[in-house]
């Protein structure tokens, strides 16, 4: 069968050719004189000359900016052969394709019938570099060998090969293997699986006398990962301070829990046990929430990475049956001016992870139609060669339509996309130490998503839900059909035939079939008199169907290849046979100390300006406004806000579509490393508050403030890291108490470290990510943070004196913290406040500095203050600007708590503190990059 | 007929995600939204010639893939270019925005001055990437319909990657001014053109086009989404007391024009 081989370019300048010139620069190609970037098409088929044409003209290229060229390959005549260098890159096959895919379609729409396959590449035309740097600017930019490959010159195009379903089944014989024996087939199948592990799987084997097949050991392998069992957060800790041994048995039922079950809030529907949170939102509907990682995976494929991250997150929702209405996102990297040459091994560039990942959130939130409201970006050494990628999202549903009980009878069915052998051993893999071969050996871990999919299945699932089609949902994540299933029928029991299950492409071993994690696929109980009603909407809305078993009723869970048995479970083992892990914790109790260098007062403005300049804390625009934060038509409070919408948001405030009334949903969250690095305790106490503070900040209400802790954490063998998840856990169910604010879902992401081919580990500082979900009773109060009227009072919220305390270590928590959110959210409920903005880095001076960003307005600070206490790190403390005729009532509401007038919002755009004068022009050049 | 509400065909493709924002905007200006998926319009269970309005909505139909709009446009000639004709010859409303206007774009129903379907394209933004920001619209067509004796400039989002107008020749953008087609235009916070200047334009449209109509007038194409500026609330500065709601107006006049058919 012939294969053609199309070339398109622009006529004309394009962006993304620009934007790859920029970013090769950016990785210290300085000498590149030009690059662009072509598309390549291969397609193939029998195609007269007038097809050909056709395609290029009508499909593949736009005639007003693009040109086109094709031939039949091989061939030895080339009329696009370029006098440049040029690298080719295409994708390896079996990686998702959407684009070749939809060509292959859309040229049977044409009637273009003889069109087979498609593939898909890009062409790289470079000037200015040496044969060598070309090589070196491939490697490090234009290709990532775990999904494409490259080559100098014309590549070939590459297909799935077409092999036979194979249907082999292996016998792994572990009833007669020794200890030494056990842990070497755990290494090589990648399992994750300590001795004690698999002696238990050992013994389960020998006792029913038979061993396992490969099918049934990679089921146990996931099911018992600790990505879906968490067995650090369940195992029995000797924990060991100050020369005093304790107990913690299991520190997530005794700190996290525990905090939700102490508060008993009664608006809280769901906590910790389904897909995702779920709390009351009015007479009509529920909202739930929930925070995944993809840090693993993000870390080598960082586009794949962080696409299928968010895609994971929105299919929890999809399983708790509600319409997926936000999405959040908070992102750590390593530094981006980082030396290339100085990276480990195997380590991609902080600079083309960052833009890889956050070029994955954009594509997978824009395309299936859910706005990015709320986040945060960080940069720590720490994260080089583990970046965090936390995603989350918030789904809205019709009070008590989320059934979770499925019937004998039940059919098994699986909605949307095909399986492949995607991201197969993705639970183990993200449960591992990784290292330099991790690339290579994991590619098959990291996918491509296909938004467009998924949106078929929310607008299937919604439907579905409101005529009451299914008894049971439950999303495809790590572990694919095994978890999804074996979750479903722990309780009742299923039989499932792998031969029906839908494939990408032939040739998949059925524990392949069963372990893997391609995306965009839901499983659901059906009772077999809805199917047809089920298939209805899958057709209307473009969406697979298949029935791949039932549920039986005895408890037990069989899955078939052909009719033969490949998988023969007792639930009771594969769920409850997980020996718990015995873990040994140190607390370290050498506090170290923040070093705050003395500031001379003439060194304030300068060092205000560094500030706002600075990674962390200056303008994230770039990113914000490259995702959609504004479809659906619910955003009250944006991510940016002021005068010129170039000032950062507490907190998003969001009015769902639907809802009737003014009631509102708002978004905050607290992260902060730098305190995780020094004393894990206080520093879950800090972004606790920092996530409620922040709600709190833009109209909250403080009484029903809902909270997800996400953990990342190193190697929790080690004792010392153990001992600071304990402390960190511990942190968490004390905060929660002192505000009365429940967890009500949360997920941790361990053995974040990177063993270099240097033999040394790189571990991240362990980081605590805190999101809050809570309501506001009405969205028209809503408060931003900008400036709004000279002449109006400030006022420090939470501390009578400036500082509230100087950062000699993590701050601790002033005891009024939970009264003073309470007095200012009356003030904010009866209008009493213009803006208000909360102290996070950088202190008062920082905050201030934004609120006149926002407004374009100055501020003059009276109350004296050194210039360090005006960096100096609180807790619990904001800035709010009072009109004098309403200064009297919000002092009556503060009555008995700390505040002090701090100063005025002034017509001339100046900050003036601590006997400073800093232009408001200034402030937004160094915080905005922009004049 | 004037009373009775008139009913809107929104067409859902694969990967439609704006319909329910237009559904909203539709229902408050006096309209009766009917989602429409194209497999039921193709099934012949819906059919165009049963509405009064046609609204091709936002999204990333087929997932952009070679070229936002490009193969919904494809559907579009390829399963009902009859249908919609005869419902553009009968002069009844029709807007596609964002996708829709790309997709109406590459369709050729757009600007539907007999060229061929590749006289002019919505192109990737010039400054390289997807953007979503409030913009200001000035109306200018009082030919097209929607846009007609608009009062007041339009404040709204752009959330999009491929807005940018470009066109094979100026004198087919001359005879878009001289037909008096061109219906939107970005102009700065002030009220004064925009001048090809980013932000004020944020994809690098020529003549600052963030929408064209047909000859006739019925047919209206834009980028910016004023669907989302239907709520108080929805305005960026709604708590520096800025308000106005200013998208409604726009679809009132469609609305209302489909009344008096």
């Amino acid at each position: 069968m012939p294969v053609y081989r199309f070339l398109v370019k622009f006529n004309q300048p394009d962006p993304r050719s620009a934007s790859y010139a920029a970013d090769a620069k950016a990785l210290g190609f300085q000498d590149i004189t030009a690059l662009a970037c072509q598309d390549i098409y291969f397609i193939e088929g029998q195609l007269s000359q007038h097809e050909c044409e056709q395609l290029a003209l009508k499909l593949l290229s736009d005639p007003v900016t693009q040109v086109a060229f094709w031939k039949i390959i091989p061939s030895d005549t080339d009329a696009t052969a370029p006098a440049s260098i040029f690298v080719e890159v295409s994708l390896r096959p079996g990686v998702t394709d959407p684009v070749a895919q939809e060509i292959v379609r859309a040229a049977h729409v044409l009637g273009f019938d003889g069109v087979q396959r498609a593939a898909t590449g890009q062409r790289f035309l470079i000037d200015g570099l040496a044969l060598s740097r070309v090589e070196k600017l491939a490697r490090q930019l234009l290709a990532n060998p775990v999904i494409q490959h490259w080559t100098i010159g014309e590549i070939a195009p590459s297909f799935p090969e077409e092999v036979q379903a194979s249907g082999e089944v292996e016998i792994i014989q572990l009833r007669t293997l020794t200890s030494e024996q056990l842990l070497d087939v755990s290494k090589d199948r990648r399992a994750a699986l300590d001795l004690a592990e698999m002696q238990a799987i050992q013994s389960y084997y020998r006792k029913i006398d038979r061993d396992p097949t490969d099918v049934e050991f990679e089921t146990i392998a996931q099911t018992w990962s600790e990505h879906c069992v968490h067995k650090t957060f369940k195992a029995r800790v000797e924990v060991e301070s100050n020369g005093q041994t304790s107990v913690v048995d299991s520190i997530i039922k005794t700190y996290l829990k525990a905090a939700t079950d102490k508060i008993n809030a009664p608006w809280v529907v769901s906590a910790f046990v389904d897909n995702a949170g779920i709390i009351e939102f009015d007479d009509e509907f529920e909202i739930s929430f929930k925070v995944e990682t993809h840090n693993h995976p993000s870390a080598i494929e960082p586009f794949g990475g962080a696409n299928t991250g968010v895609g994971g997150v929105i299919r929890d929702v999809l399983g708790v049956s509600a319409k997926p209405i936000a999405a959040t996102d908070i992102l750590c990297f390593g530094p981006q001016e980082m030396n290339p040459d100085s990276l480990p091994e195997g380590v991609l560039h902080p600079r083309r992870i960052q833009s890889g990942v956050i070029a994955g959130v954009q594509d997978y939130g824009n395309k299936i139609g859910i706005p990015t409201v709320n986040g945060a970006i960080l940069y720590d050494e720490g994260y080089t060669a583990n970046p965090l990628v936390f995603c989350g999202c918030v789904g809205i549903a019709p009070k008590g339509k989320h059934h979770k009980n499925p019937q004998a009878g039940d059919r098994v069915v699986v909605l949307g996309g095909r399986t492949g052998r995607d991201g197969l051993r993705g639970a183990t893999f993200s449960s591992m130490t990784m290292d330099a071969q991790t690339g290579e050996v994991s590619g098959a871990s990291v996918q491509i998503g296909d938004p467009i999919t998924e949106k078929g299945l929310i607008d299937v699932i919604t439907r579905a839900r409101d005529a009451g089609l299914y008894s049971d949902i439950t999303d495809c994540g790590a572990g694919g059909l095994s978890s999804a299933v074996g979750e479903m029928a722990s309780n009742i029991g299923a039989e499932i035939e792998l031969h029906h299950v839908r494939l990408k492409y032939p040739g998949l071993a059925p524990w392949e079939i069963w372990l893997s994690e391609a995306q965009e696929r839901m499983v659901l109980a059906v009772p077999p008199a809805h199917l047809p009603a089920l298939q209805a909407l899958c057709d209307t809305y473009n969406t697979e169907l298949t029935d791949i078993g039932r549920f039986t009723g005895d408890g037990k869970l069989v899955v078939r290849y052909d009719g033969k048995t490949v998988l023969e479970l007792e639930n009771e083992f594969l769920h409850e046979g997980i020996p718990q892990r015995q873990l040994k914790a140190v607390i370290s109790h050498s506090v170290p100390s923040i070093s705050l260098s003395p500031i001379a007062d003439d060194q304030l403005p300068g060092r205000l300006l560094q500030l706002l300049s600075s990674p962390n804390i200056a303008s994230k625009a770039a990113t914000i406004r490259i995702y959609d934060h504004e479809i659906q038509g619910g955003t009250v409070v944006k991510p940016l806000t002021g005068v010129n919408a170039d000032a950062p948001s507490d907190a998003a405030v969001l009015k769902p579509i639907g809802t009737k009334g003014r009631k509102g949903i708002v978004l905050s969250n607290g992260i902060n490393p730098g305190y995780g690095k020094q004393d894990a305790y206080k520093m879950a106490w800090a972004v606790v508050d920092e996530a409620i503070r922040n709600a709190v900040a833009v109209g909250a209400d403080p009484t029903r403030i809902a909270i997800l802790d996400n953990f990342c954490w190193g190697d929790p063998k080690r004792p010392e890291t153990m001992g600071t998840l304990v402390e960190a856990t511990r942190g968490c169910h004390d905060a929660a108490l002192y505000y009365r604010t429940p967890y009500i879902s949360g997920k941790d992401s361990l053995n974040n470290e990177y063993l270099g081919a240097d033999g040394q580990r790189h571990a991240i500082p362990p980081t605590l990510l805190i999101s809050a979900i809570g309501i506001i009773d009405d969205v028209s109060k809503a408060i931003t943070m900008d400036l709004k009227q000279p002449g109006n009072m400030v006022y420090l919220v939470g501390s009578e004196q400036l500082p509230a305390i100087l950062g000699q270590s993590v701050p601790g928590l002033p005891e009024t913290a939970p009264k003073v959110y309470r007095a200012l959210h009356q003030a904010i409920t009866r209008g009493l406040v213009r803006s208000c903005h909360d102290l996070c880095e950088g202190g008062l001076a920082v905050a201030a500095a934004e609120m006149c960003i926002g407004g374009r307005l100055g501020m003059e600070i009276s109350a004296a203050g050194s210039p360090a206490a005006c960096f100096a790190e609180t807790n619990g403390c904001l800035l709010a600007e009072i009109d004098p005729a309403a200064e009297a009532d919000f002092l009556t509401l503060f009555r008995g708590l700390p505040l002090a007038k701090i100063g005025v919002v002034t017509a001339e755009p100046v900050l003036k503190i601590s006997g400073e004068q800093i232009p408001v022009a200034d402030l937004v050049k160094a915080f905005t990059g922009q004049n | 007929m004037t009373n009775m509400k008139p009913a809107a065909l929104i067409l859902q493709a694969h990967g439609t995600n704006r319909d329910f924002d237009v559904a909203e905007a539709l229902t408050l200006t006096g309209a009766e939204p009917v989602f429409a998926p194209l497999n039921e319009l193709r099934a012949g269970k819906k059919n165009f010639s049963d509405y009064q309005m046609l609204v091709v909505p936002g999204g990333f139909s087929y997932a952009d893939a070679l070229g936002a709009g490009k193969l919904l446009a494809l559907d579009l000639n390829s399963y009902f270019a009859d249908q919609i004709n005869l419902f553009v010859q009968a002069g009844k409303p029709v807007v596609g925005i964002c996708n829709g206007f790309q997709a109406l774009v590459k369709s050729g129903i757009l600007p539907g001055n007999g060229e061929s379907s590749s006289a002019v394209t919505l192109t990737f933004n010039g400054q390289g990437h997807f953007e979503c920001r409030w913009v200001d619209l000035a109306p200018l067509s009082q030919t097209c319909l929607w846009t007609k004796a608009l009062a007041e400039n339009i404040t709204c989002p752009i959330a999009h990657g491929e807005g940018n107008f470009q066109a094979v020749s100026h004198s087919l953008l001359n005879v878009l001014s001289q037909n008096d087609q061109i219906a939107l235009a970005y102009i700065r916070p002030d009220g004064s053109p925009a001048s090809g200047e980013y932000p004020a334009n944020p994809n690098g449209s020529l003549l600052d086009i963030a929408g064209i109509c047909n000859p006739a007038g019925n047919v209206l194409g834009l980028m910016p989404h004023p669907e989302n500026h239907i709520h108080a609330w929805q305005h960026p500065r709604h708590t520096r007391g800025e308000q106005g709601n200013s998208g409604l107006a726009l679809f009132k006049n469609g609305v209302n024009y489909a009344k008096s058919l």
